[in-house]
């Protein structure tokens, strides 16, 4: 069969089983655009800007577990996905961008809108290609896709020049088996270091499981539970590992790290070992290094050799897939108690529940706390909740427990303000369900705003909850903490949100007493034709506790005070 | 503590950056790099010594798709060499006295001017920098060193097991790194 590079483009992402593809059109891309009218099963999502487009691909993939697709004109079109595919590199998000490239013979000569994307994508991607002769292009796209959504899943950029669009090929699809042989995801541990884990597991008195993203990933939900339960081991979970498991579940801990709980901290810093499951030690969940776990030894399963020592030393390592090595495991262990270690972690949780801002009375004000736990509530706990980047981001972590993977979509690895509102469209059209919400900061929200017009122009029904506190309040909370309150530059002012939704014709509320909360809410998600707005009008000087300051000690973290407890 | 690895690429453009880059980001410090062909027309050969964590170095090196084989050879009985070019100022005195020194260090003069010879030493690093030592208080006008390259002693072979390349795969020049 005789096709142009562009038709084969389009022959290989259906193969892939891409029905969506997120995108901007511009010159280097045409030729691609143009044949997309030939293959009606893929729908094509205009995003008013290309990081929106990233973002959609990534919010995409990570609601629903398959590659998400971006698609950009070269130059301009090309860098403005940098953020996205960043943000999709540090959290491991499988998306494959598709840039249009300036004709191969005029690369290398400063041609119009001609940019090295390659090499400006090489580090922020697991692999990227500039694909020079059409006869490569399908093969490209099939290890393109599968490099993406394999191993340790992540970004992988295919710049394709516009004459090779335009080249017409005999065209068969390369079946059979992929040949890279470079790559080579690892999948099992060695009977050795299972024996070796085992002896540690046994020997613990006071272990901590700590879950992350890879338990999501590797769908090692079941695993997890099951290894705890045996060995009586409590879990902590990474902002990632949210939704990784049950989080009403006994033996968790709810989130660890900088804004994790005062119990899962204390944990961790008493632990004589830790369950590192498919997680990387990010310095925001170790605090300074030095002083981490300081009697604990370590097991690290990590389906990424390069995790293993990169941070911390594990005693044992084990590299492979999370459930695979968990099945290993399970079948070797017998059941293990640990009473005296979960009653002490019980008094650290009292301690934490004392303090909770569920528990004090709010009078007239409205607390962003607050509202993410109404949201708890009227939703069911099962809503699929995308944030943006602040304040809001880590109240939501601490109040929406999750009892489903892939149910906390966030920019965790690079924290990239601007990535809710356009990942949340992009879960929202994969998952084609209406409990999507974007949970976003009235400073990170203007960042993509725009991307309302795509929610409408595409009817998706997202609900978006703007977390309007009338500051950059995480910055300001810094500046309050440790610049001695100079609040500069973190002041922000914003549109009417209401009227702002009214121009694009977006049903909108805004909602000033914890009262009118749930109301809110459930009227948002009866709007099923289109996206629906809540302008959340909270605190405007809250404060995220508990909180460890950049490079401190994991267990010296600022708490709430409890009024009647501590001075004020 | 400096270590030297052997890494088995894919003769692929490219590649080279994306091992260089690699290198700046993770900040590990280069000594040397060098790269060239193998018995291979699909594979090149990098000796890369470094001045960083050898096992972070490996491990990060195999997250490269083109990167097929890192071998850590610090500690394995290995042949090293390292090539110079030197070009020494001299005069009817000192000429002899560098022609002497080549024959102590079994160096060759390649090139002889007026006032100048240069000459081409082979070794590994040791021999090298000692050759320079000496020829330094006579008159160093350039130097070059095209870095290290390193093979295991004896019957320690490093080749990439079952490589096969793909059917097709034929678009590319060879040694576009
Ligand atoms: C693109 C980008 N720029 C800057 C930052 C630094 N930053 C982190 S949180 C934050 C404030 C966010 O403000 P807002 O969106 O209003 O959320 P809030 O913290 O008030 O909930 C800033 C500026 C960032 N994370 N991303
Ligand atoms: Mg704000």
């Amino acid at each position: 069969m005789k096709l142009t590079g562009a038709e084969i483009i389009f022959e290989c992402l259906i193969r892939e089983g891409v029905d969506l593809i997120f995108g901007y059109p511009g010159g280097a891309i045409l030729p691609t655009y143009d044949t997309m009218t030939k293959y009606p099963a893929i729908h094509h999502v205009l995003t008013r800007h290309e990081q929106g487009a990233a973002h959609m691909a990534d919010g995409y993939a990570r609601a629903t577990g398959r590659v998400g697709v971006a698609m950009a004109t070269s130059g301009p079109g090309a860098t403005n996905l940098v953020t996205g595919i960043a943000t999709a590199m540090m959290d491991s998000s499988p998306i494959v961008c598709i840039t249009g490239q300036v004709a191969t013979n005029a690369i290398g000569t400063d041609a119009f809108q001609e940019t090295d994307v390659t090499g400006v994508t090489l580090p922020i991607t697991k692999h990227n290609y500039l694909v020079y002769d059409v006869d490569e292009l399908a093969y490209t796209i099939r290890e393109a896709f599968h490099i993406a959504r394999t191993g340790r899943p992540g970004p992988v950029l295919i710049d394709i020049p516009k004459d090779v669009q335009n080249t017409i090929t005999e065209f068969e699809y390369p079946e059979g088996e992929i040949i890279l042989p470079g790559y080579h995801p690892p999948q099992r541990a060695s009977q050795s270091q299972l024996e070796a884990a085992l002896q540690l597991i046994r020997e613990a008195e006071c272990p901590v499981i700590l879950a992350g993203h890879g338990v999501v990933m590797s769908g090692a939900t079941e695993e997890v539970v099951q290894f705890a339960e045996m060995t009586q081991t409590p879990i902590a979970l990474t902002l990632l590992g949210k939704g990784g498991i049950p989080e009403h579940h006994p033996l968790s801990l709810g989130m660890m790290g900088m804004h994790g709980t005062g119990h899962a901290n204390l944990a961790i810093q008493n632990a004589d070992l830790l369950l590192a499951f498919g997680m990387r030690f990010d310095d925001r969940v170790t605090g300074n290094l030095k002083t981490y776990a300081p009697d604990a030894r370590k097991i690290h399963i990590d389906i990424d050799a390069s995790e293993i020592h990169k941070v911390i030393h594990a005693d044992v390592p084990m590299v492979g897939d999370l459930k695979t090595v968990l099945r290993q495991l399970l079948p070797m262990l017998e059941p293990i108690e640990h009473k005296a270690w979960l009653g002490q972690v019980r008094d650290w949780m009292e301690d934490a529940n004392e303090r909770d801002i569920l528990h004090h009375d709010a009078g007239e004000r409205l607390f962003a706390a607050h509202v993410i736990h109404d949201m708890w509530q009227a939703t069911n706990g099962d809503a699929v909740v995308v944030t943006d980047v602040g304040q809001h981001q880590m109240w939501e972590a601490q109040y929406y427990p999750h009892s489903r993977p892939n149910t906390l979509i966030t920019s965790g690895g690079l924290g990239t303000m601007g990535y809710g509102l356009p990942a949340s469209i992009g879960a929202t059209l994969g998952l084609k369900a209406t409990n999507v919400w974007a949970v976003v900061g009235d400073g990170g929200f203007q960042m993509t705003m725009s991307e309302l017009a795509t929610a409408v122009q595409e009817r998706v029904p997202v609900n978006i909850a703007i977390i309007n506190n009338g500051f950059l309040g995480m910055v300001r909370q810094w500046q309050e903490f440790f610049y001695e309150e100079r609040y500069h530059a973190t002041p922000i002012h914003s549109p009417d949100f209401v009227k702002l939704a009214d121009a694009y014709g977006i049903p909108a509320r805004r909602v000033q007493r914890r009262d009118d909360v749930i109301p809110a809410i459930q009227w948002a998600e009866s709007i099923t034709d289109g996206p629906a707005l809540i302008d959340f009008r909270v605190e405007t000087h809250d404060i995220v506790y508990p909180m460890v300051p950049a490079g401190a000690d994991l267990h010296n973290m600022i708490r709430r005070p409890i009024p009647s407890r501590d001075q004020v | 503590m400096k270590q030297t690895l052997i890494a088995l690429v894919e003769n692929k453009p490219g590649v080279l950056n994306r091992v260089a880059s690699l290198f700046r980001r993770r900040n590990f410090n280069i000594d040397s790099l060098t790269v060239g062909r193998t018995e291979s027309p699909h594979i090149s050969r990098m000796t890369i010594v470094v001045d960083a964590d050898a096992e972070q170095v490996q491990t990060q090196l195999y997250k490269l798709v083109n990167v097929i084989q890192v071998e850590k050879v610090t500690d394995v009985p290995n042949v090293s060499r390292d090539l110079a070019l030197i070009k020494v100022r001299v005069d009817r005195e000192t000429r002899s006295e560098v022609m002497q020194l080549c024959e102590i260090f079994r160096a060759h003069i390649v090139d002889t001017g007026r006032e100048s010879v240069t000459v081409e030493v082979t070794g590994d690093e040791k021999k090298i920098s000692s050759m320079v030592e000496v020829l330094q208080p006579i008159g160093i006008l350039e130097m070059v060193r095209t870095g290290v390259v390193t093979m295991a002693r004896g019957e320690h072979i490093l080749s990439p097991n079952g490589y096969q390349a793909r059917d097709g795969s034929n678009g590319y020049q060879n040694n576009v790194l």
